[in-house]
C-alpha cells in the first residue's frame, strides 16, 4: 500500500474516533485546545537535561486517551511513524555531548544520551497530545473553537474545505498511484516524467472539481460568506477541566515528582 | 524540513507563532478583500492537492534517492502570495494535528519557514522579477529553480536559527548549517524542476488557469514588495531577538521560584553547552531514575484504571 | 395566466473554444411535469441542464423560469426556484457534516436559525436520511450521498428540481429508494439520465437529444419503441422494454 493510502487510512480512523459520543466529546473544544497548548508549552519549558521531571506529564495524554476511548495502539503507531525525524535530529546529542552525567550501577551515561532521551520523550508527549486532541474533538468543532478564539474566518474555512476534500483528492491520487504501480512492472519507482504527468493530471482534476464545487455553491445561493451554526456553550465543567489540568501542569513544572518518590523510597529503604 | 516541538524552547516557539500569526491575519484579510468566491473551493482543493503531492515520491535519476514536491512556490504562482500562504498554513496545521508531523508548538516556525519565506520572499522578490510578464518556457524554468533553491535555503536557515536559539539540540550551529544548507540546495533544485514541470503542463493543457489566478497584477506587486520584505525581516528579527534574550537569561519561572526559596538560581544556558551542569540534581542519581520508573508505573495504572472504568460504563449502558 | 415552469426559446450555446454544444433548443415544460432528458454522452444533456439555473448563460436564445428571464440580475431568484442536484455528490456536499450541508441553502436565504433547523429536519426526513445528520460526507455511501444532496436541494423548497444522472453509481436498493422519492415529489422534475428504466417509472415525457438538438419529444413508451430514432441517437432500448406502469 502506498504511503499516501496508509496516511489516508490513519486519517479516516482518527476522524471516525472523533465523531463518537464520549465524555471528552462533550467538553467545549476551546477547553481541550487550551489545555493541549498549555501542555505543549509546559513540556517545552523544561531544560534539555530533564527527563524524570517530565514523566508525570504523561498522565495527560494517557488519561485523555482513556477517557476518549482512543486505542493506545493507534497512538503508538502514529508516534512510531513520526519518530524517525526526532531520532534523526536528536541523535547528534549523544555524539557531541560526551560529559558523564549519570552513573548507574557502574554504567556511565553521558549528558548527550540524557538530552537525547529527553528529546524523544518530549516528542512522544507533544505528538500524542496533539493526536488525542483531534481524536477526541474532530476538525469541525476545532475550527469552530478557533474561530471563536479570534482566528481569521478565511483560515478556518480553508481548514474545513481542505479537510473535506483531502479524502476525495488524496483518494484519487492514491488510486492513480496504485494503478500506475500495477502497470509499472520492473520500474517500481516512479520516474520524474511519469510523476510530472500524474501530478499534472491530479492538478487539473483539482481545478475542475473546485470549479464544480463552486457551481454547486452558487446553485444554492452562495454569496461569498459561509454561515456556520456554532452550538458550543462554555460550561462550569469546562472551567474545571482547564483549571484542573493547568494546575497539574504547573505543579509538575515546579515539583520533580520522580526525584521526590525516589528519595522517599531511598529513605524508607534505609 | 519540518521543525519539531522537541527541539523548540517555548520562547522561540511562541515568538514564531506570533510572527506567523500576524502574517496569517494580514494574508487572510487580503484574501477576504479579493471578493472572489471561487477562491473558497479552489484554495481548499489546491491544499488537498499539495497535501497529496507531498506524499507521492519519484526517483531522482542517477542518485536513486527520492524527491517530492513541497508546493509553496507553485501555490504562490497559481494563487498569489496571500492565498498561497493561507493554503500552506492550513496544510501544515492538518499535518501537525493529525500526523504528528512537526508539532503544534513548532507550527508557527514551520508556517514561517515553509510559508512566509516561499510566498513573501522567494515568490515576489526572486521568481517574479526573474520570470517577468510572459516568460518563455526556459525562463520560467530558470526563475522557478532559482526561486525554489533560494526559498528553501532561507527555510533551512530558519530551522537552524530556531534550533540554535532554543538550545535543546547539542548540534553546533556551524555543523548544522553544513548539514542543512547543501541538502536543501539539492532539494531546492528538485522543487524548482517539479514546479516547472507542473507549470508547463498547465500551460499546455489549460493556459487559462495560469492567467486568471496567477496573483496580483504587476502594479500592485511593485508596491507590496517593500512592505512584504520589511514584514518578513521584522518577523525574523523579532523572533531572533526575543529568543536570544530568553536563552541568555535563566529560565523565568525557575529563577523566580528559586529566588523566592532563597536558593541561587541555575547558571544561564549558553547554547550549545558541551558540558553538563555540575549541580543538576533531578534525575541524575539512582533515586531519581527509580522515582521515574515508579512515576511512570503510577501514570500507566491511572490510565488503565480509567479505561477499565470506561469499558464497564459502556457495557452497563444499554 | 400561468407561465410555463420552464421555457427555452432558441437556446444555443458554444464552448469558449467555439465548439457548439446546443443548437437552437425550443422547449416548454409545464408545472408538475416529470421530464427525462436522454442521449449519448456529449449530446448536450448536462449543458442544457446547467442553463436552467444560470450556471451557464446562453450564447443565443433565451431561458425563462416561471416566466422570469434568466439574466445576471435575476440569478438569485432563479436559483431559489430551481434546485440542482449534481452528477457527483462529492461536488455538492462540501460542508463538514450532513446537517451543515443541508442547512447551507436555507442559511443563504437569510432564514433565522430555528427555521433553518426545521427546514433541514423536514428535508432529511423526506429523503430518509435523518440518522445521517451528524455524519461527515466522505463517510457516506454513494446512495446516502445522493439522498443527502437531494435533501440539501429540497431544503430550499424549490418549485423545480433538476437532477443530473441521479441513479449513476447506485446499488439496486439505493436506486429503488431514489425512484420512490422522485415519484413522490410534486415539483416539476427535469432528469438527465442514461437509466431508461428509471425514465419509464418516473417520467411521463422524454426528450431525446443528439448533437446539441432535441430530436424527439414525447412519451417514453412511444419513443423507446422507435428503434430508428434510438439508433440515430446511439441509444439502446431499456432492458425491461416499454412498461405500462404509471407515470405522472
Amino acid at each position: 500500500m502506498t504511503r499516501l493510502a496508509s496516511a489516508l487510512d490513519d486519517l479516516r480512523t482518527l476522524d471516525s474516533l472523533a465523531s463518537r459520543d464520549t465524555i471528552l466529546a462533550h467538553r467545549d473544544p476551546r477547553a481541550k485546545l487550551a489545555t493541549t497548548l498549555a501542555f505543549i508549552v509546559t513540556v517545552a519549558s523544561f531544560d534539555r537535561y530533564r527527563v524524570g521531571a517530565l514523566l508525570p506529564l504523561a498522565l495527560y495524554p494517557i488519561a485523555l486517551a482513556a477517557l476518549g476511548d482512543i486505542p493506545s495502539r493507534l497512538l503508538l503507531r502514529a508516534l512510531w511513524l513520526a519518530s524517525p525525524f526526532a531520532v534523526l535530529v536528536g541523535i547528534f546529542n549523544p555524539l557531541l555531548d560526551r560529559a558523564t552525567m549519570l552513573s548507574l550501577a557502574g554504567v556511565e551515561l553521558s549528558a548527550g544520551w540524557v538530552s537525547f532521551t529527553a528529546i524523544l520523550l518530549r516528542f512522544a508527549l507533544t505528538a500524542s497530545a496533539a493526536l488525542v486532541l483531534v481524536a477526541s474533538t474532530g476538525m469541525q468543532p476545532l475550527c469552530a473553537a478557533l474561530t471563536r478564539l479570534g482566528v481569521p474566518r478565511v483560515f478556518t474555512v480553508q481548514l474545513l474545505f481542505l479537510y473535506r476534500y483531502l479524502f476525495v483528492l488524496a483518494g484519487e491520487a492514491s488510486r492513480m498511484a496504485t494503478a500506475r504501480s500495477l502497470r509499472a512492472g520492473d520500474h517500481s519507482r516512479m520516474s520524474p516524467t511519469v510523476y510530472a504527468s500524474l501530478l499534472g493530471h491530479l492538478l487539473l482534476r483539482a481545478f475542475e472539481r473546485a470549479r464544480r464545487v463552486h457551481g454547486a455553491m452558487l446553485a444554492r445561493g452562495f454569496d461569498g460568506e459561509l454561515r456556520h451554526a456554532d452550538s458550543w456553550r462554555w460550561r462550569r465543567s469546562d472551567s474545571l477541566f482547564t483549571a484542573g489540568w493547568g494546575a497539574f501542569f504547573a505543579w509538575v513544572r515546579i515539583v520533580d515528582l520522580p526525584a521526590a518518590i525516589g528519595a522517599l523510597l531511598a529513605g524508607a529503604a534505609r | 524540513m519540518h521543525m519539531a516541538d522537541a527541539l523548540l524552547s517555548p520562547t522561540t516557539g511562541i515568538a514564531m507563532w506570533v510572527a506567523s500569526g500576524a502574517v496569517l491575519a494580514v494574508a487572510s484579510r487580503h484574501v477576504g478583500a479579493r471578493e472572489d468566491d471561487r477562491l473558497v473551493p479552489l484554495m481548499g482543493m489546491l491544499g488537498a492537492f499539495v497535501f497529496a503531492a507531498q506524499m507521492i515520491n519519484f526517483t531522482i535519476p542517477a542518485t536513486g534517492s527520492s524527491g517530492h514536491l513541497c508546493g509553496g512556490l507553485l501555490l504562490a504562482i497559481l494563487l498569489g502570495p496571500h492565498a498561497a500562504f493561507v493554503v500552506i498554513a492550513s496544510v501544515l496545521t492538518v499535518q501537525a494535528l493529525c500526523f504528528a508531523d512537526g508539532g503544534l508548538l513548532a507550527l508557527g516556525a514551520n508556517m514561517f519557514n515553509l510559508g512566509v519565506l516561499p510566498c513573501f520572499v522567494a515568490y515576489p522578490l526572486i521568481y517574479r522579477p526573474l520570470a517577468g510578464a510572459a516568460p518563455s518556457n526556459l525562463r520560467l524554468a530558470l526563475a522557478a529553480i532559482v526561486a525554489a533553491m533560494l526559498g528553501l535555503q532561507l527555510g533551512a536557515l530558519g530551522v537552524v536559527l530556531q534550533t540554535t536559539l532554543s538550545g535543546i539540540s547539542s548540534l553546533p550551529t556551524k555543523t548544522f548549517l553544513i548539514l542543512m544548507l547543501p541538502i536543501h540546495l539539492a532539494i531546492g533544485v528538485v522543487e524548482g524542476l517539479a514546479t516547472t514541470a507542473l507549470l508547463l503542463f498547465l500551460r499546455r493543457t489549460r493556459p487559462d488557469l495560469l492567467g486568471g489566478t496567477a496573483g496580483s497584477p504587476t502594479g500592485a506587486a511593485a508596491s507590496i514588495r517593500p512592505l512584504l520584505a520589511s514584514l518578513a525581516l521584522a518577523a525574523l528579527f523579532t523572533g531572533g531577538v526575543l529568543s536570544w534574550f530568553a536563552s541568555t537569561q535563566p529560565d523565568g519561572l525557575e529563577w523566580s521560584v528559586a529566588h523566592a526559596a532563597g536558593i541561587e538560581p541555575h547558571a544561564p544556558i549558553t547554547p550549545p553547552a558541551p558540558v553538563a551542569w555540575p549541580d543538576v540534581n533531578a534525575g541524575t542519581s539512582l533515586t531519581g531514575v527509580v522515582g521515574g520508573i515508579v512515576t511512570l508505573a503510577l501514570v500507566m495504572a491511572v490510565g488503565s484504571a480509567l479505561r477499565r472504568r470506561r469499558a464497564t460504563t459502556a457495557r452497563s449502558t444499554p | 395566466m400561468s407561465a410555463a415552469a420552464i421555457e427555452l426559446s432558441g437556446l444555443s450555446y458554444a464552448y469558449p473554444d467555439g465548439t457548439p454544444a446546443l443548437r437552437g433548443v425550443n422547449l416548454h415544460i409545464a408545472h408538475g411535469e416529470a421530464v427525462a432528458v436522454v442521449g449519448a454522452n456529449g449530446a448536450g444533456k448536462s449543458t442544457l441542464l446547467l442553463h436552467l439555473n444560470g450556471l451557464l448563460m446562453p450564447s443565443g436564445g433565451e431561458v425563462r423560469i416561471g416566466g422570469l428571464a434568466v439574466t445576471r440580475a435575476t440569478l438569485a431568484q432563479v436559483r431559489r426556484s430551481v434546485g440542482f442536484v449534481f452528477q457527483d455528490a462529492d461536488d455538492q456536499l462540501f460542508m463538514p457534516t450532513v446537517q451543515d450541508d443541508v442547512a447551507f441553502g436555507p442559511s443563504n436565504l437569510g432564514l433565522p436559525a430555528l427555521d433553518v433547523e426545521a427546514w433541514v429536519r423536514a428535508a432529511l426526513e423526506a429523503v430518509g436520511a435523518t440518522h445521517l445528520a451528524k455524519r461527515a460526507p466522505y463517510r457516506l455511501s454513494g446512495g446516502e450521498k445522493r439522498a443527502v444532496a437531494i435533501a440539501g436541494v429540497l431544503a430550499m423548497e424549490p418549485s423545480i428540481l433538476v437532477l443530473d444522472e441521479p441513479s449513476s453509481g447506485l446499488d439496486s436498493a439505493a436506486r429503488r429508494r431514489l425512484i420512490d422519492l422522485l415519484q413522490s415529489i410534486r415539483q416539476t422534475r427535469v432528469i438527465a439520465t442514461h437509466d431508461l428504466d428509471l425514465v419509464l417509472e418516473v417520467c411521463g415525457r422524454v426528450l431525446v437529444m443528439h448533437d446539441g438538438q432535441v430530436l424527439a419529444d414525447g412519451s417514453p413508451n412511444t419513443l423507446f419503441a422507435d428503434s430508428g430514432l434510438l439508433q440515430r441517437c446511439h441509444l439502446e432500448p431499456p432492458p425491461s422494454g416499454p412498461s405500462f406502469r404509471g407515470c405522472t
